[in-house]
């Protein structure tokens, strides 16, 4: 194993990158800026290749761990450590934030400097919530990423963003203040330890247990986000520049799920199963009926919105079934939802810059004049779908296997989502690409440049390689999900 | 005929001395100093201060020493406050300068002198350990202040805030004297650990004490700031010159703080539960009236005044949760971690009102919340500064307003008031909605002022140090928070 501090690498580079990125100041040097945020993201995402190579797949425990004393008055540490389940994404979130720089290259004009250095200071913190093993380390990253998403939905949003960006800040920030009481409550039951690995060993009551699982439950679910507390989404997406939307649909929409991995389960396994009967109606909840409300919507960025509500519910179903089958998939979903979302958001960006529209009756026709791009949209479209072949079908599938075992009727809801999914994603497709050259804006769309092919294919790459060989991923995850199922099984309650 | 005399041990107050006298003389040497060279004071000024720190740290014994027939006390807690309360005070007045020198009317040499005797009051504050004393201090800080309030006589809105903040002040002095006679007359002593004595003693009129302690919380509560005795807060606030909100709205912070510990933790510890209810009361209404009353706000200084109010109502939570059913065990670790947030707030409340001094210019007061539009266009750093001391009023980390908070709750959760702790997050989650407005109005409005900012060097290095030291010691709390602890340690 390295003895170079990785974690910690990959959460400051890109910090600090940001940082330099800042002092370039103004537009005069937004050429600069841009150079430093690329060579900063990439740098960030470098360090993530050792972490991956070095990974030890047949351990479940954590690794790559380090630990040092950070505010001792409460026994606060600076703990990090990765495990098969929060690897994947601090590689993926190194990954997007090269898409993301990528692609505010030409579209950003305004406060470029601060834009970037937005999104690399948002990376590096993403990186700390995966990669902490304290709470309230994970707290303190967990919420200072709101405030450089904040700024990015206010900053360079569209005409709707003040009211978006408050709503976004003010709905996370209202659950995570209970997660922060619930964190407290552990630290005294525990006598004093905010370690999470402790915690996943101490007992708690049931009465108790069911609390704490409803405080966490606030403030993941608000942030996965499940329904009923997902209509800050919509907005944050609609209003958000196509880097935010990236970001938001990649990485941060994943930290809520990522969460009752790390919190709910191992920590309250007894509550986790009096509740999942909740947790599993919300989420087919939100896979049926979500998946209708985007079947109507007529903005293309909100019909992603609200497509990403509904395999997020996925993502939560297969956790609350507690098989490896149901876990193993929702993770490959959030990974492969990471890419599949992110390009969508992308592709809708692609036009918005080329026609500043994003409804769907504005369009039509766009395959005449841009025949690249439509082949490339109609993969994602179709990994959205969920499509065999591509990433989308695999988690799909799995938690829908998973569900089969475990109840019949869950495996048939979750399984008509297949059927919506094809709906919304392929009608939206049809209107939006196909038939006749609809008005004068479609009329002069030019076809993708270098820059946008080279996002969309590397995107594209990705989405097929996990929809065709799934092995690595899976494979990374296997052991530390079964060591989370051991965690599960053993209840608490003394 | 001088039998019964004896010379009190003097190095207890040496810090208290030397300002006096250095007051005094900075009084007389700026009568023979032209206004055009004030400078000569604003520097005495500060050396003074800076001197009064030297004195601390030499004479500071870290044992608890009584002097004056037991009136006056020294231990690690007024050490530590002092040395706070210093540093805070020679940051007020540097970002004070700029703006006196553009206001004729206040750019005397009492503007500085007054502002020592404030410093002085609030020294007997920390260190009072009589009614008596605590009496003296209040009044030299509460009639500094009046005055330099008023000092900007021309202005109406001053006058009217100094009239108004003279009549409450006034009368909450009257109930705390009235709360303390009661309580006199039940104990027969001024001395506050004496009274802590009688009280363990046993055989005091309950009744009288409890009328009594109802009055001295009233009067604790008005100097405090806290609902329902917060109604001078916004208009004082508002109304004062901004050098002089600056100063109302930092330093007496701690010197409040400290007479809440004396009178309350260290007189009538034996009574927690009583006032413990009260002051649970008055904290819950602060936060709720404090942060929705700031929502409605246009003017800055009004915000930041009500801003206080549930700042200082969020700080006695960690008051009240010090005793538990008559168990002390929590009481350390409450009660410094009020003081962490006290320490913390006075460190934020003078970076932004220093941000308030710091964009006025002469004839414009940039007090309010519109004036800062686009500030992130003209100037991209002091919008960062603003944004951080923003965010950590808020209690968002990384930033030290964060871990405030997070000490006060985690107080408030091991000593079981689960209800409490939700009451305060769900009025800070309020209370951050106001915060993010300024954010808001600074980084996604246009412009609709481009004057560039002409506030001297010093100040902007200061003002710089003051928003990254909020940065800073949000990542590194644990030196501030482990003095905090250990100060009280030793002298409770």
């Amino acid at each position: 194993m390295s003895t170079y501090p990785l974690l910690s690498l990959a959460i400051w580079i890109p910090i600090f990158a940001g940082l330099v990125v800042l002092t370039t100041g103004g537009d005069r040097n937004a050429p600069l800026a841009r150079m430093i945020s690329l060579v900063g993201a990439v740098a960030a995402f470098l360090i993530t290749i050792p972490l991956w190579v070095g990974f030890d797949v047949a351990n479940g425990g954590m690794q790559f761990v380090e630990l040092s004393s950070w505010i001792p008055r409460f026994n606060i540490n600076y703990h990090l450590g990765v495990d098969g389940i929060s690897m994947l994404f601090v590689v993926l979130n190194a990954f997007i934030t090269i898409i993301v720089v990528a692609a505010g290259w030409e579209v950003i004009q305004n406060k470029v400097a601060q834009y970037n250095a937005a999104f690399l200071i948002m990376s590096g913190l993403m990186n700390g919530i995966f990669t902490s093993l304290d709470g309230v380390l994970f707290y303190v990253f967990f919420e200072a990423s709101l405030i450089p998403l904040y700024l990015i939905i206010g900053v360079w949003g569209g005409p709707n963003r003040v009211y978006a960006a408050f709503k976004f800040f003010l709905y996370t920030l209202f659950g995570s203040l209970l997660f922060l009481i619930a964190l407290m409550y552990l630290f005294i039951q525990s006598g004093g330890s905010f370690s999470i690995l402790e915690w996943h060993k101490l007992p708690i009551a049931l009465g108790p247990q069911i609390w704490l699982f409803l405080a966490f439950m606030i403030a993941f679910a608000v942030k996965v986000p499940m329904w009923p507390v997902h209509t800050w989404l919509p907005d944050a997406h609609v209003e958000a520049p196509t880097g935010g939307s990236i970001v938001l649909a990649a990485i941060a929409l994943k930290l809520g799920a990522y969460g009752f991995l790390r919190f709910s389960l191992p920590i309250l396994p007894d509550a986790s199963h009096e509740l999942s009967g909740l947790v599993i109606a919300l989420s087919l909840i939100a896979v049926v009926y979500i998946g209708f409300v985007a079947l109507v919507q007529e903005d293309m960025k909100k019909l992603v919105a609200y497509s990403s509500i509904a395999h997020m519910g996925f993502v939560t179903l297969g956790f609350f079934m507690f098989s490896a089958m149901g876990i193993e998939g929702a993770l490959v979903q959030m990974v492969s939802h990471g890419f599949v979302s992110g390009a969508m958001f992308f592709c809708i960006g692609v036009m918005y810059d080329r026609v500043h529209s994003r409804q769907i009756a504005d369009y039509g026709g766009v395959v005449n004049k841009m025949p690249k791009f439509a082949a490339l949209f109609m993969l994602f479209t179709m990994a959205n779908a969920g499509l065999p072949a591509t990433s989308g079908f695999v988690g799909e599938f799995m938690v829908i296997l998973g569900a089969v075992k475990f109840n019949f009727w869950v495996a048939f809801a979750a399984a008509s989502s297949m059927v919506i999914g094809a709906a919304y994603s392929l009608w939206m497709y049809k209107r939006v690409v196909f038939g006749d050259v609809a008005n004068h804006h479609v009329e002069e769309l030019s076809d993708i440049n270098m820059r946008e092919f080279a996002i969309l294919g590397v995107l594209a790459i990705a989405t097929l390689w996990m929809g065709l060989y799934p092995q690595p991923f899976t494979e990374v995850m296997h052991a530390s999900v079964n060591d989370l199922l051991r965690h599960v099984a053993i209840s608490k309650i003394q | 005929m001088f039998d019964n005399f004896v010379v009190p041990n003097l190095l207890p107050a040496a810090p208290e001395i030397f300002l006096t006298v250095m007051a005094l003389a900075i009084l007389m040497i700026d009568l023979l100093v032209k206004d055009s060279r004030r400078t000569v004071t604003f520097v005495l000024t500060q050396l003074t201060l800076i001197g009064c720190a030297a004195i601390q740290f030499a004479t500071s014994t870290g044992e608890i020493t009584y002097t004056f027939s037991n009136m006056f006390v020294d231990d690690l807690m007024s050490d530590l406050l002092k040395l706070f309360l210093y540093m805070t005070m020679l940051i007020v007045m540097f970002y004070s300068r700029g703006y006196i020198i553009d206001r004729e009317s206040m750019n005397k040499g009492e503007y500085y002198v007054l502002a020592l005797f404030a410093t002085l009051g609030m020294m007997v504050m920390i260190s009072a350990n009589n009614f008596v004393t605590i009496y003296i201090g209040l009044e030299l800080l509460s009639l500094s202040l009046y005055a330099m309030v008023a000092m900007n006589r021309d202005s109406v809105v001053s006058t009217e805030a100094a009239m108004k903040y003279f009549v409450l002040g006034a009368l909450a002095s009257g109930l705390l004297l009235y709360g303390m006679s009661m309580i006199y007359g039940a104990t027969g002593t001024l001395e506050i650990t004496g009274i802590a004595e009688r009280l363990y003693g046993g055989g005091v009129n309950k009744s009288v004490m409890v009328f009594g302690l109802v009055f001295l919380v009233a009067g604790l509560a008005f100097k405090l700031g806290v609902v329902p005795f917060h109604m001078w807060i916004p208009d004082v606030y508002h109304g004062a010159p901004t050098s002089v909100t600056l100063l109302i709205g930092s330093a007496p912070k701690l010197a409040a703080f400290a007479i809440v510990m004396r009178l309350l933790v260290n007189g009538l510890i034996t009574m927690a539960a009583d006032w413990q209810a009260m002051l649970v009361i008055l904290s819950v209404l602060s936060m709720a009236i404090g942060n929705l009353a700031a929502i409605a706000q246009t003017n800055l200084k009004r915000m930041l005044a009500y801003s206080a109010i549930s700042h200082m109502g969020f700080m006695l939570l960690g008051i009240v949760t010090g005793v538990v059913s008559g168990d002390a065990r929590y009481a350390l670790n409450a009660y410094s971690s009020a003081m962490f947030y006290v320490i913390a707030y006075v460190l934020m409340s003078a970076g932004t009102f220093g941000m308030i001094l710091l964009m006025s210019r002469a004839g414009f007061e940039a007090e309010e919340i519109d004036d800062y539009k686009g500030l992130n266009k003209r100037s991209p750093w002091f919008a960062g500064i603003m944004l951080m001391l923003m965010f950590s009023m808020a209690g968002v980390p990384f930033f030290i307003g964060f871990f405030a908070k997070f000490s006060v709750l985690q107080a408030v959760v091991a000593a079981g008031y689960m209800w409490l702790a939700i009451v305060a997050v769900l009025f800070s989650l309020i209370g951050a909605f106001y915060y993010l407005r300024v954010v808001k109005i600074m980084y996604f409005d246009a412009p609709v002022d481009d004057t560039p900012l002409v506030a001297p060097m010093d100040m902007r290095i200061l003002i710089s140090a003051n928003g990254l030291a909020v940065a800073f010691l949000g990542i590194f709390p644990q030196v501030i928070m482990s003095l905090c602890a250990y100060a009280l340690l030793r002298s409770l």
